[in-house]
C-alpha cells in the first residue's frame, strides 16, 4: 500500500472546508455585525470628525475595505483555537487528507467571507460617493487585490491561531499588532511620513494593498503613493507568502 | 472471535519535555474485540490515544494498523480509524446530515455512495429523524450518536474512542455501549478509553494504565478472579488502630482505604465470624463483596484509583 495513494482527492476537501466556511458564517448574525457594521460605523465617523482636516470618506475608504477584511479575516480564525482542541477541526486532523488541503481551505472560506462583506461595502461607496467611480477595468482589479489581501489576511489569523491554546492570547496579538499594522498601512494616516512612523509605513506589506486599491479606486487620493507595479508586487508576494508559511506550520506536526 | 490482530502496538514511549507520559507500552487488539484503557487521570490513557488517533507523533515504538505503520504510512493508519473525540468533533452550527457530508469528503467519499451511507449510519444510529437539526439543538446522548454516525461513514476497521461517556446520562452512556456491541458483532475492532470502573465491566479486555504502564491486560472477569476470594471491608472510628488489630490476629495483609479496613479472604463467612466476635464493639459495619476492578487496581498498584 503506497502512502501517497490513501489521501483522499483534495478538491472535494478544499471545498468541503471552504463550504463549511461560508455556511457557519451566514448561520452567525453576529459575524455580520462585528465584520461589516463595525467598519462601516467607523468609516462614517471618522469621515465626520476628520472632514475639517480635508480627510473624507473617499480618503477612509480604501482603508474600510482593508478594515472590513482584516476583521473577518479575524473572526473567522479565532474560531480555529477552539475548533482544533476540541471541535470539527479534530476530525480534519486525523482523517486521511494533506495538510495543505486542509489549509486551503480554510483559507479559501475564510477569505470567501471577508470578499463578500468588502464587495458589498464597495457598491455601497460607489453608490453614496461621487469620487468613488472606478471603471469595470479598475473596479475589477480592485476586487482581484481585495481577493489577494482576503488571503493574505485570513492566513496570518490562522498562522497566528494555529499554535495558540486561548482565544485571550489571540485577542492580545490583535491588539498589539494586527490593529496598529491597519493603522500604520496607510489606511489612516497620509503617506509620506518621516521618521519611524514612515519607516512602519514603509515595512508594512499591507501599506501596499491599501495603496493598490487606492491606485484604482480613488485615484485622486494617491499622491505620494508607492509605483502601482510595486503595490501589486508585494500584496501579491504578502498572500503566498502567508500561504506557504500556514501550511510550513500546520503540516509539522 | 477472530484471532488476528487489528492493531499492534509496540514499545510505545513517550515524553512530555521532561516528563514520561508513556513508559514502554504493549499491547495487540484483536479484530472484532472492544478493548477497554481504564486508568486514573495521568495515567497516559489521552496520550496512547492521541497516538492512536495520528493527532501526535510517535517518539518511540511503533503502532501498526493492519498491515499500515502509524508512523510511515499515516494516511492508511488514518483511513482505516474512525475516531470518536472526548469533547464532539462535530461543527454544532451545522445540521446532523451536513456535518456527516462534509466528514464523507474528509474520507474520499461522494455522490450517491456518499448519500446511501449517511442514511445507513443515521438509520443505524437512531438519529434519522434528527437529521436536518442544528446540532446544538441536540442532546448530549444524540450528539454522540451522530457523532458515531460519523466515525463510522467510511466502514473503519477500528473505532477509537476517547471517554466517549462523558457528560451522558446513565440511559445514555448504556444505549452507546449497547450499539458499540452491535457494531462489534459486525467485525469492528473498538478501543475506548475510560476512568469509569463500571464502564470498562463491559469491555471484551481491558487493559489497566498507571504511570504510562500497562499494569494489567486481561478480560475483566480474569482480572476480578486474579485476586483470589472476596473482599473483606470494616467500618470503624478508628480503622488505623483496627487494622493492626485484624493484621496482628489473623496475619494478614490489611489495608485501609478511605478510612475503611480491608482485606482479602479465602473463608469470608468464617473471618466475618471471628472478627465480630473478636471486635465486637469497634466494628460498627462488616461487608462481604466479590473482589471489584478497583480492587484489582489496588492489588497490581497498591494505590487507590480514584483518590
Amino acid at each position: 500500500m503506497s502512502p501517497t495513494t490513501t489521501y483522499s482527492p483534495s478538491l472535494p476537501v478544499v471545498l468541503t472546508l471552504a463550504e463549511r466556511e461560508l455556511v457557519r458564517f451566514f448561520r452567525q448574525r453576529n459575524r455580520v455585525i462585528g465584520g461589516l457594521v463595525q467598519p462601516v460605523l467607523f468609516w462614517l465617523l471618522f469621515s465626520e470628525g476628520l472632514r475639517s482636516n480635508d480627510l473624507g470618506y473617499t480618503h477612509f475608504f480604501p482603508g474600510t475595505l482593508v478594515m472590513i477584511l482584516l476583521f473577518t479575516a479575524i473572526f473567522a480564525t479565532i474560531s480555529i483555537i477552539e475548533d482544533r482542541n476540541e471541535g470539527f477541526l479534530q476530525g480534519v486532523l486525523v482523517a486521511p487528507v494533506t495538510r495543505w488541503a486542509m489549509v486551503l481551505g480554510k483559507v479559501l472560506g475564510g477569505a470567501a467571507i471577508a470578499l463578500i462583506q468588502a464587495l458589498l461595502f464597495l457598491a455601497l461607496g460607489w453608490a453614496t460617493v461621487a469620487e468613488i467611480q472606478p471603471t469595470p477595468l479598475s473596479a475589477l482589479a480592485a476586487v482581484g487585490g481585495m481577493t489577494l489581501l482576503a488571503i493574505a489576511l485570513t492566513g496570518l489569523g490562522l498562522l497566528i491561531a494555529w499554535r495558540m491554546n486561548s482565544t485571550q492570547g489571540f485577542h492580545a496579538i490583535m491588539s498589539i499588532f494586527l490593529l496598529p499594522m491597519w493603522l500604520l498601512s496607510g489606511a489612516f494616516f497620509r503617506h509620506g511620513a518621516e521618521g519611524w512612523l514612515g519607516l512602519a509605513v514603509m515595512i508594512n506589506p499591507l501599506t501596499y494593498g491599501v495603496a493598490a486599491l487606492r491606485h484604482r479606486l480613488t485615484p485622486l487620493d494617491a499622491a505620494g503613493l508607492p509605483a502601482e507595479p510595486l503595490c501589486w508586487a508585494v500584496t501579491g508576494a504578502f498572500a503566498a507568502v502567508m500561504l506557504v508559511a500556514c501550511w510550513w506550520v500546520a503540516g509539522r506536526e | 472471535m477472530n484471532t488476528t490482530a487489528a492493531i499492534r502496538i509496540n514499545e510505545i514511549r513517550h515524553h512530555y519535555g521532561q516528563r514520561e507520559a508513556l513508559g514502554g507500552v504493549s499491547l495487540e487488539v484483536r479484530e472484532g474485540e472492544i478493548l477497554g484503557l481504564l486508568g486514573p487521570n495521568g495515567s497516559g490513557k489521552t496520550t496512547l490515544f492521541k497516538l492512536l488517533a495520528t493527532l501526535m507523533p510517535i517518539q518511540a515504538g511503533s503502532i501498526t494498523v493492519g498491515e499500515a505503520d502509524a508512523a510511515r504510512q499515516p494516511a492508511a493508519v488514518r483511513a482505516q480509524l474512525g475516531v470518536v473525540f472526548q469533547s464532539p468533533s462535530l461543527d454544532k452550527k451545522l445540521r446532523v446530515e451536513e456535518n456527516l457530508r462534509h466528514h464523507g469528503r474528509l474520507y474520499g467519499l461522494s455522490g450517491g455512495t456518499l448519500r446511501t451511507r449517511i442514511d445507513q449510519e443515521l438509520e443505524r444510529f437512531g438519529v434519522a429523524d434528527r437529521r436536518r437539526d442544528i446540532v446544538e439543538t441536540l442532546s448530549g446522548g444524540l450528539q454522540r450518536r451522530a457523532e458515531l454516525a460519523q466515525a463510522m461513514l467510511h466502514r473503519p476497521r477500528v473505532l477509537v474512542l476517547d471517554e466517549p461517556s462523558a457528560g451522558l446520562d446513565p440511559a445514555a452512556r448504556s444505549d452507546l455501549w449497547r450499539r458499540l456491541a452491535a457494531a462489534r458483532a459486525e467485525g469492528l475492532t473498538v478501543i475506548v478509553t475510560t476512568h469509569l470502573l463500571e464502564e470498562a465491566e463491559r469491555a471484551d479486555r481491558l487493559a489497566i494504565l498507571d504511570g504510562g504502564r500497562v499494569v494489567a491486560d486481561d478480560t475483566p472477569a480474569a482480572l476480578r478472579n486474579s485476586i483470589g476470594g472476596d473482599t473483606l471491608t470494616l467500618r470503624t472510628d478508628e480503622p488505623e488502630a483496627l487494622a493492626q488489630a485484624v493484621r496482628e490476629r489473623l496475619q494478614r495483609e490489611v489495608s485501609v482505604i478511605d478510612r475503611l479496613v480491608r482485606l482479602e479472604s479465602d473463608n469470608a463467612a468464617a473471618d466475618a465470624a471471628q472478627l465480630l466476635a473478636a471486635f465486637p464493639d469497634r466494628i460498627s459495619e462488616l461487608t462481604i463483596g466479590r473482589p471489584s476492578l478497583e480492587d484489582v487496581f489496588f492489588s497490581r498498584t497498591g494505590k487507590l484509583f480514584h483518590d
